[in-house]
Formats: C-alpha cells, sequence, structure tokens
C-alpha cells in the first residue's frame, strides 16, 4: 500500500508496533515455511528471482523479504510506534500513538487477521496439570514435557504441529474439525500454480455466492513442506497420529467430549477438495494444457478408523499438553470508530470501510481469494490506494479538510 | 445435475428460507426458538406424548394441529408394544431431519430428487441400561444411516448433498455433541 501511495504521491507514514515483519519475528513457530511458493509472493515492482521458485520460504527468508521489500520501497516506517487509537475528528482521524499523534484525513488498517489465537471458552476447564499453548506461542516440540500431546485444529496450523510433535516422540491425538483437504503438488505442479493460473485467486469478492461464508472458511490444509509433500490427515495417521472429532466441550472434572461427526467432516473436506480438482481438470482441458500436464488423478479418501474415541479424561496423565489450533481472528480493540458489526467484524466493501477515509488490507477474502497472501496485497493495495485517492480528491474530503 | 434451463421442483419454497435467512441474519432475537413436547405416563412402560406448541419469531407459535405419539417398549421386554421405544424415535429424528436437509439442499442447488429413502440401525448393548456392566453405555454404541438417493445429479453431487445436509441438521448435531440437560420436579 505504500508503494501504491508513494506512486500516487499521497503523503502518508507506516506506523509499526515493532520492527517490520514483527508478527513473523515474534508469532510464529520455529519450522514454520511459507505455504505458498517462492515464485508467488509477487508484490508491486519486486518479485523472487533466487534459484528455487518453487521452494518455501523459511520465517528467517520471509523476514528478510518483507524488510528489504520495505528498503526497496523506501517506504516511511516509523518503527516501535504502537497506535493506542483511531478516532473520527472534523476532517478525518486521529490517531494516537506511544510516540505521539497524527491527524490525518485517511487510514488504511493493515494490522492483520491473526492477532488472537481463538479459543474455545471451555479452555478454562482444563487440569493445571495439562500445559495449554497456541499455535501462536508453540515454538517446538522439545518446549513440551514428554508425553501425549491433543492438538485441537486440522487446518493448515494444526496439522503441521501435529506432525512434528508426533515425529518428537510425543504420540498425538488429532482433534478434527471443518478444514480443507489439498494436495501440496497436483499434476506435476503446485496447487497455488493451479489455483493462479486458473484464476480461482483472482475471483473477486463481489463474484461469490455467498461472501460472509466465504470470509468465515478456513485456509486450505496446505504447508510448506521442503519435500513438497502433500501434509494431510491421511499422512498424518500414516505415522501413527490418532483422529478424533471436534472438542464439542470439557466437563468440570476434566473430561473431554468429542463430536461424533469426525466422518462427515473428512467426507465434506474431500467432497471439497473433489469440486477443486474437477474446476482444474476442466480449466487445464479448456485451456490445452492436458498435453503439459500429469495425468489427472484422485487422493485417495481420508481414512477415519470405524468407531473414534468419544472422549478423554485430561486429568489422566494421557496427555500432557494441548495446543489449540483454532483459528485467529483480528484485534480491533484500538479502532474507536463504529465500524465493527454486532460480532466484532470490520464492516467493509471490499476493503473500503463502511467510514469514509478508511480503509482495510490483508484480510481473508477481503477482495479476492487471494487477499491474505502476500501475493494479494499488490492488487489490492492498487485498487484501494486508486479509492483512496479520489476520495482525497473529491469534493467531500476537500470541504472537510 | 439437470440442465441449467430446468427448475428442480422437489416441494421446498427455497425462496421462503433465503428470504427467512436474511430477514434472521438482520434480526437475531427472532432467531431464538423454543421447542416444545409434553409427556403423560399411561400405564407400565407406555407414554403418550403430545406436541403442539412452540415459540418463535418473537411470539408463541402452534402446529395445526396436536401431534401425539406413544412409546412403549416390545412384548420382548414383557411389555404392551403400544408404541416406537423411545430410542426409535431419536432415529425417526434423525432420519427426517436429514432427509428434510437432503431436499432443501437439493433444492437450492437445483437437483431434482426422484426418490430418497433412508435405513436407520442403532447398535445398543443392554448390558448399560440393565447396569449390568458399568463400562457400556446406556445410548447407542453407534448409529448407522444408509440412504438410496435416485436424483438427477452426478454421485459426488448426492453425496455432497448428504455430506450438506449432515452439516446443517439439528438432530444430527444433537446425537454427536453433548448438550447440557436438566431436569427438575416441581
Amino acid at each position: 500500500m505504500s508503494r501504491c501511495l508513494c506512486d500516487r504521491s499521497i503523503d502518508h507514514v507506516v506506523l509499526e508496533r515493532g520492527e517490520v515483519a514483527h508478527t513473523w519475528r515474534t508469532e510464529r513457530w520455529d519450522s514454520l515455511r511459507l505455504l505458498t511458493p517462492n515464485w508467488q509472493s509477487r508484490l508491486p515492482g519486486f518479485s523472487y528471482n533466487g534459484d528455487d521458485p518453487d521452494g518455501y520460504r523459511t520465517v528467517a527468508e520471509v523476514i528478510e523479504f518483507i524488510a528489504s521489500y520495505a528498503k526497496a520501497v523506501s517506504a516511511p516506517v516509523l518503527t516501535h510506534t504502537t497506535v493506542t487509537s483511531v478516532r473520527r475528528t472534523e476532517t478525518g482521524y486521529l490517531v494516537r500513538s506511544d510516540q505521539g499523534d497524527w491527524l490525518c484525513r485517511a487510514v488504511v488498517v493493515a494490522s492483520g487477521a491473526c492477532n488472537i489465537a481463538d479459543v474455545p471458552s471451555f479452555a478454562n476447564r482444563v487440569p493445571r496439570s495439562v500445559m495449554q499453548l497456541t499455535a501462536q506461542d508453540y515454538r517446538n516440540p522439545e518446549k513440551l514435557a514428554d508425553g501425549g500431546v491433543l492438538v485441537v485444529g486440522a487446518s493448515s496450523s494444526g496439522t503441521q504441529i501435529a506432525n512434528e510433535i508426533h515425529r518428537s516422540g510425543r504420540p498425538v491425538i488429532l482433534s478434527v474439525g471443518e478444514h480443507i483437504r489439498a494436495p501440496r503438488v497436483y499434476r506435476g505442479k503446485d496447487l497455488e500454480w493451479w489455483m493462479d493460473a486458473a484464476g480461482v485467486l483472482d475471483e473477486r469478492y463481489d463474484e461469490v455466492d455467498d461472501i460472509a461464508r466465504a470470509r468465515r472458511v478456513a485456509s486450505l490444509q496446505l504447508a510448506g513442506t521442503p519435500d513438497r509433500s502433500t501434509l494431510d490427515i491421511n499422512a498424518l495417521t500414516e505415522i501413527g497420529v490418532k483422529l478424533v472429532g471436534r472438542i464439542g466441550g470439557i466437563s468440570e472434572n476434566g473430561k473431554a467430549q468429542f463430536s461424533g461427526s469426525l466422518r462427515n467432516m473428512c467426507a465434506l473436506s474431500d467432497l471439497k477438495m473433489g469440486r477443486l480438482l474437477d474446476r482444474i481438470d476442466e480449466w487445464a482441458q479448456r485451456n490445452g494444457l492436458d498435453a503439459r500436464a500429469n495425468l489427472p488423478h484422485r487422493l485417495p479418501p481420508t481414512r477415519v478408523e470405524p468407531a473414534p474415541r468419544l472422549g478423554m479424561d485430561l486429568a489422566s496423565g494421557e496427555i500432557k499438553a494441548i495446543i489449540w489450533a483454532t483459528g485467529y481472528r483480528p484485534d480491533y480493540s484500538w479502532l474507536e470508530v463504529p465500524v465493527l458489526d454486532r460480532k466484532g467484524r470490520l464492516q467493509h466493501d471490499g476493503g473500503v470501510v463502511s467510514l469514509p477515509g478508511m480503509y482495510l488490507m490483508g484480510t481473508q477474502f477481503m477482495r479476492r481469494r487471494k487477499s491474505v497472501l502476500i501475493d494479494g496485497a499488490g492488487d489490492d493495495a492498487r485498487d484501494l490506494s486508486a479509492h483512496l485517492t479520489s476520495y482525497l480528491d473529491s469534493g467531500v474530503a476537500r470541504i472537510r479538510a | 445435475m439437470a440442465d441449467a434451463s430446468s427448475i428442480a421442483n422437489n416441494g421446498v419454497n427455497v425462496a421462503a428460507l433465503v428470504a427467512a435467512r436474511e430477514e434472521l441474519t438482520k434480526a437475531p432475537a427472532a432467531a431464538q426458538f423454543k421447542w416444545r413436547a409434553a409427556c403423560e405416563w399411561k400405564d407400565g412402560t407406555h407414554s403418550h406424548s403430545t406436541v403442539e406448541g412452540f415459540y418463535g419469531l418473537g411470539q408463541e407459535q402452534h402446529h395445526k394441529k396436536t401431534f401425539i405419539f406413544d412409546a412403549d417398549h416390545p412384548e420382548l421386554f414383557a411389555s404392551e408394544d403400544k408404541g416406537a421405544t423411545p430410542v426409535e424415535y431419536v432415529l425417526v429424528g434423525l432420519a427426517s431431519c436429514l432427509t428434510a436437509g437432503i431436499a432443501a439442499v437439493a433444492q437450492y442447488r437445483n437437483i431434482q430428487l426422484r426418490s430418497v429413502t433412508a435405513t436407520l440401525e442403532g447398535d445398543m448393548d443392554l448390558q448399560g441400561i440393565l447396569g449390568i456392566d458399568d463400562d457400556v453405555r446406556n445410548g447407542f454404541g453407534g448409529i448407522k444411516v444408509t440412504y438410496k438417493i435416485d436424483a438427477d445429479a452426478k454421485r459426488e453431487d448426492i453425496e455432497a448433498l448428504v455430506a450438506q445436509s449432515q452439516k446443517r441438521s439439528a438432530v444430527y448435531d444433537i446425537v454427536t455433541n453433548p448438550t447440557n440437560v436438566t431436569v427438575v420436579v416441581d
């Protein structure tokens, strides 16, 4: 966004509570790799030119990438500046920070979609003897006691964490709710390549049937595996991870109950993956790629044992830790403007917030399916910076200013 | 799925359901419903239950008539078999909920149904309810639902109907997830 505002000669500052790429420095587990391939992180005027376009960046490489982009575009970043509130004024907004106040005519909220780890309310009934971490504060298996681990959530974070904890010798039980299965590589190409080429990632928020639902859908169960292997539930049960259904509750005496819906959760996910691959195959055929790509194929259905267990005594010692990989939500507590709906979600139309002069960046399906990816920032910033510029140029803004 | 020009008719008023969804999104208080049943003991294991009023859309509502359900146990349990057993009513609830869901989802996806039949089977080890073995639960060990569906759609689309119906079914949720139950004596 800063780069696009520069292109339009709009004076601006970028306020950053820590260093550039703060959350990548402070809120990621050690072994994490970006789930999109190197070639796919394209930013305005900046793209990958290394010798491993199909690889996945480590956390250190992502930090380096974002920091070097900030440098390359000479973004006017003020680091170690924490915004404490944003309020409406006669002419625009008053932005307060721990380093002083700013008056401005427009604000871009780019504080991220994953500020707070969402943990179910009944987590407070977990016995004290069991360590609890979220995917945000988990770092590596060695920080956990020896013994069993319950990983809750089977999307991208949960499956990766379950995989490395189980491989460390700590038996993992994985609680599986809704998730979206996806092969890492399909017909010889990265799934992201297909979704990019077939236009799936470019689908706009005003083209899908139910955008509210599309914004709530879990992210694809993809991992940046160095060997480009698919890390799905079958890969986990293969190494001995046990499955249970979605966690439904914990009783006052510390007994967890798991839903009997595991089989349907896996069936829904398999069917959804099938529809995505059908769409890719149809696109490949229509565009004459059939001869150049490997043959279409389908993954075997997700295996679920006949009678997965429905309960667990958390105090029995069977598990020593729980990792909540149950999703994230943004923190808008510092926005002192009426822009949230009754569920605390920011109301916006493709990133144009309901208050004039306020914009959003980098949330799930904000403007396009790729909005939450690094690769989605460029197109969104181009669109929204154009809107922002015409807002500043408009009579309303000028009179108010 | 049939070709785009044909409109499926499964007798489900999808327009009304979609409109209700929009209305209740705007007015979440109206979405608060209370479902009720009353039950009276007759004799032995025979009881007589009725369903008539419920609460929703901010006021008391009524069915078109009072529905009556006799429950009993079979003669094999030394009962008189004047009605289905309560656990069979659970199967009936699950089957009818999933089946209504299949019809509604099919209508929404413009899939014409020709026939939908389900058979249900719940496994139960009587050592639980008879107090013979404390390690055996009272309820079903598992429930198997088998659908036979004839519709203008590919197998994957039919499977997706059945999966989506489970995802949005109240009774499926009640059966697969814990619910707080409070029983008091007035």
